[in-house]
């Protein structure tokens, strides 16, 4: 069975781009705080939605959608409408991460595919069979903690499909477990979609330069002539036991174009690329390439020519491969 | 109104054998909490040092008259760690899940759930709490508001916010004291037992930020949230949780106890506690709808 690509659509025009570039499937979420890419100038209306999967499914291409944020207390009411949505629109299947939407999902909409959301971090059988057993979940994002060993092996114990992020941003903390947003500015992924809001960005000149700032707290600090990057909280540097560096993570981007064959064999059904925020000559690249990598290794490609057709991919900012290999904890 | 529960948290924190049996030595003989959690909640790679003192702690404690609650791993993922996980909820203790991976072993019994695991609206705790959960103690950065819906839609369940100590705001696959130390996790030489409360991490411009303990991220602010009684019921919140650190924390206890019984006001209590020695500034946004890192008004 041949790998499925997993690509982002952050805009109806991007979900145009990725299909016609070759994606199997791409994912998208609702224009509210359903999903945790919530930031102003993306995301789909419910009308834009029933679009966007009759232009997928003419190309051949599956819709899945993300309303993958915890719903706010008393106010589940955007959960339900957003699962409805997705279920009237022919989506393919819904990504969820909590339990309460989990639960009217497969109470209320018995015929929606689930797939359980990185946000989940269900990283363990015990977990994963609990989301199966319970609310028929058919397939579990990957959280980003485990090696390529470790999803192999769990893969064997477990009997829904897996699905891992291969490239784009990378989150060095369990994604679903995170509060360092909401610490520094009261808003997070899973209470709002957001993490390190832009409404609480600050970019500060002064004789030292720029200072990268997120609701006051300096995330870096950028030369004159130094281009600064956006105040991600978790990339930013930071001085602890007399040291300064990038504690938690380097400015880095996740590329795991060198394992897909090795992710292949661990087991994994679909490979997901991040990038909702990202515009459409971005995912058209990304998605043409990734897209010829798989069919390469189908093909029974070697690494080395793998590696060419990702060549491209690979200049510019920095790339890790992230927990997938051992020694990036 | 029956009185509101005080807990004492598992310790997040790389302490000796030694340490922590001096420490739950005098809790058990001096500190005025009711329930005592204990257990490795942080790191999997510490577990073997501390398993073998469990038992001794618990009967310690238990003739002490205290509840003995047995808190499980976070983020369990190894075969061995997964199988303390299920080992700890079957020891016959209550144990505290801070993963789904022990819900089905905990369920149709009684458990409680940890502040690691997402509850964020009543629909979630309805779930947990029809699967056998009699409390929860709720995520930090639940803004206050949910509380109140939380707890009002379920009654029956022991609702419980995290009160005092650096809050647990992330974990991760990766060591944090390995990497400042220029070492994998595989060969972490267990470095982060040099810091009994965390480390602290400044930003660039010499701000307090954050702490990290192995692949957990804190705050460095410490949390100090001291509701009036009536405030508390209000929210419908039946306990709080004291989380360990090297001050006194019997003291820490007696403060708490006092303002929970009205015997103390708010602010005494945080003059108090602010004269302990913390090992970060006071704050409570996330208990006042703010950020987390807002300092407490001490008027």
């Amino acid at each position: 069975m041949s790998l499925e690509l997993v690509c982002p659509a952050g805009t109806p025009s991007a979900l145009r781009a990725a299909v016609e570039a070759g994606a199997h499937s791409v994912y998208c979420g609702f224009r509210d705080e359903t999903n945790a890419r919530n930031f102003p100038g993306l995301n789909f209306s419910p009308d834009e939605l029933v679009e966007g999967v009759r232009f997928a499914h003419a190309h051949g291409a599956k819709v899945l959608v993300a309303i993958n944020t915890f719903a706010k207390a008393g106010a589940m009411d955007a959960w339900k409408a957003a699962l409805a949505n997705a279920e009237k629109a022919g989506a393919d299947a819904v990504i969820l991460a909590d339990l309460a939407v989990l639960d009217h999902a497969a109470t209320h909409h018995p015929n929606l595919r689930l797939h359980l959301s990185v946000q989940a971090a269900a990283a363990t059988p015990e977990a994963i069979a609990f989301y199966a057993d319970t609310f028929g979940v058919k397939r579990v994002v990957m959280p980003r903690v485990l090696s390529v060993e470790e999803i192999a092996k769990l893969n064997a114990a477990i009997n829904v499909e897996t699905e891992a992020f291969v490239f784009g941003g990378l989150c060095p903390m369990t994604e679903g477990r995170c509060s360092l947003s909401s610490y520094a500015t009261g808003k997070s992924p899973n209470l709002t979609g957001v993490c390190s809001p832009p409404e609480h960005v600050a970019y500060t000149e002064d004789r030292n330069g720029t200072a990268t700032r997120l609701n006051g707290f300096t995330i870096d600090r950028f030369g004159a002539g130094e281009q600064a990057g956006y105040p991600t909280l978790c990339k930013g540097r930071f001085v602890a036991g007399g040291k300064t560096s990038y504690l938690f993570e380097d400015p880095v981007s996740l590329n795991a174009a060198s394992l897909i064959a090795a992710l292949a064999k661990a087991g994994i059904t679909a490979l997901k690329i991040e990038g909702r925020q990202r515009g459409k000559g971005y995912v058209t690249e990304v998605v043409r390439t990734f897209r010829a990598a798989v069919e390469a290794i189908d093909a029974g490609g070697t690494e080395v020519e793998v590696g060419r057709l990702l060549a491209g991919l690979v200049e510019g900012g920095r790339q890790t491969s992230g927990a997938y290999k051992k020694t990036w904890r | 109104m029956t009185k509101t529960g005080l807990t004492l948290g598992p310790v997040l924190f790389n302490w000796s054998p030694d340490r922590l049996r001096d420490f739950y030595a005098r809790i058990a003989d001096e500190a005025e909490v009711d329930r005592v959690h204990l257990g490795e909640v942080v790191c999997g790679k510490r577990q073997p040092f501390t398993d073998g003192i469990w038992p001794e702690l618990i009967e310690r404690l238990q003739a002490a008259g205290k509840e003995v609650v047995l808190s499980t791993l976070a983020l369990p993922y190894n075969p061995r760690e997964r199988a303390s996980v299920l080992d700890f909820c079957k020891a016959g203790e209550l144990a505290e899940i801070n993963d789904l991976t022990a819900l089905p072993t905990v369920a149709g019994k009684p458990f409680l759930v940890g502040p690691f695991v997402n509850v964020y609206n009543e629909g979630a705790a309805r779930f947990l709490a029809g699967r056998g959960a009699t409390g929860i103690c709720l995520p930090v950065e639940l803004p206050i508001a949910s509380v109140s819906v939380i707890a009002a839609a379920l009654p029956e369940v022991e609702f419980e916010l995290f009160a005092f100590g650096r809050l647990p705001l992330a974990l991760s696959g990766r060591c944090y004291h390995a990497r400042l130390h220029g070492l994998h996790k595989d060969g972490c030489q267990f470095v982060c037992d040099r810091d009994p409360d965390g480390l602290p991490v400044d930003t660039l411009d010499g701000q307090q930020f954050l702490a990290i303990n192995g692949i957990q991220t804190l705050s460095n602010g410490v949390e100090a949230f001291c509701p009036t009684p009536v405030e508390l019921a209000e929210l419908g919140v039946r306990r709080l949780r004291l989380s360990p650190h090297t001050v006194d924390m019997v003291a820490v206890s007696r403060l708490y106890r006092a303002l929970l019984d009205g015997r103390a006001g708010r602010a005494e209590t945080l003059a108090a506690v602010k004269l302990l020695g913390l090992p970060g500034d006071l704050v409570d946004g996330f208990t006042r709808g703010q950020p987390g890192s807002a300092r407490v008004e001490m008027a």
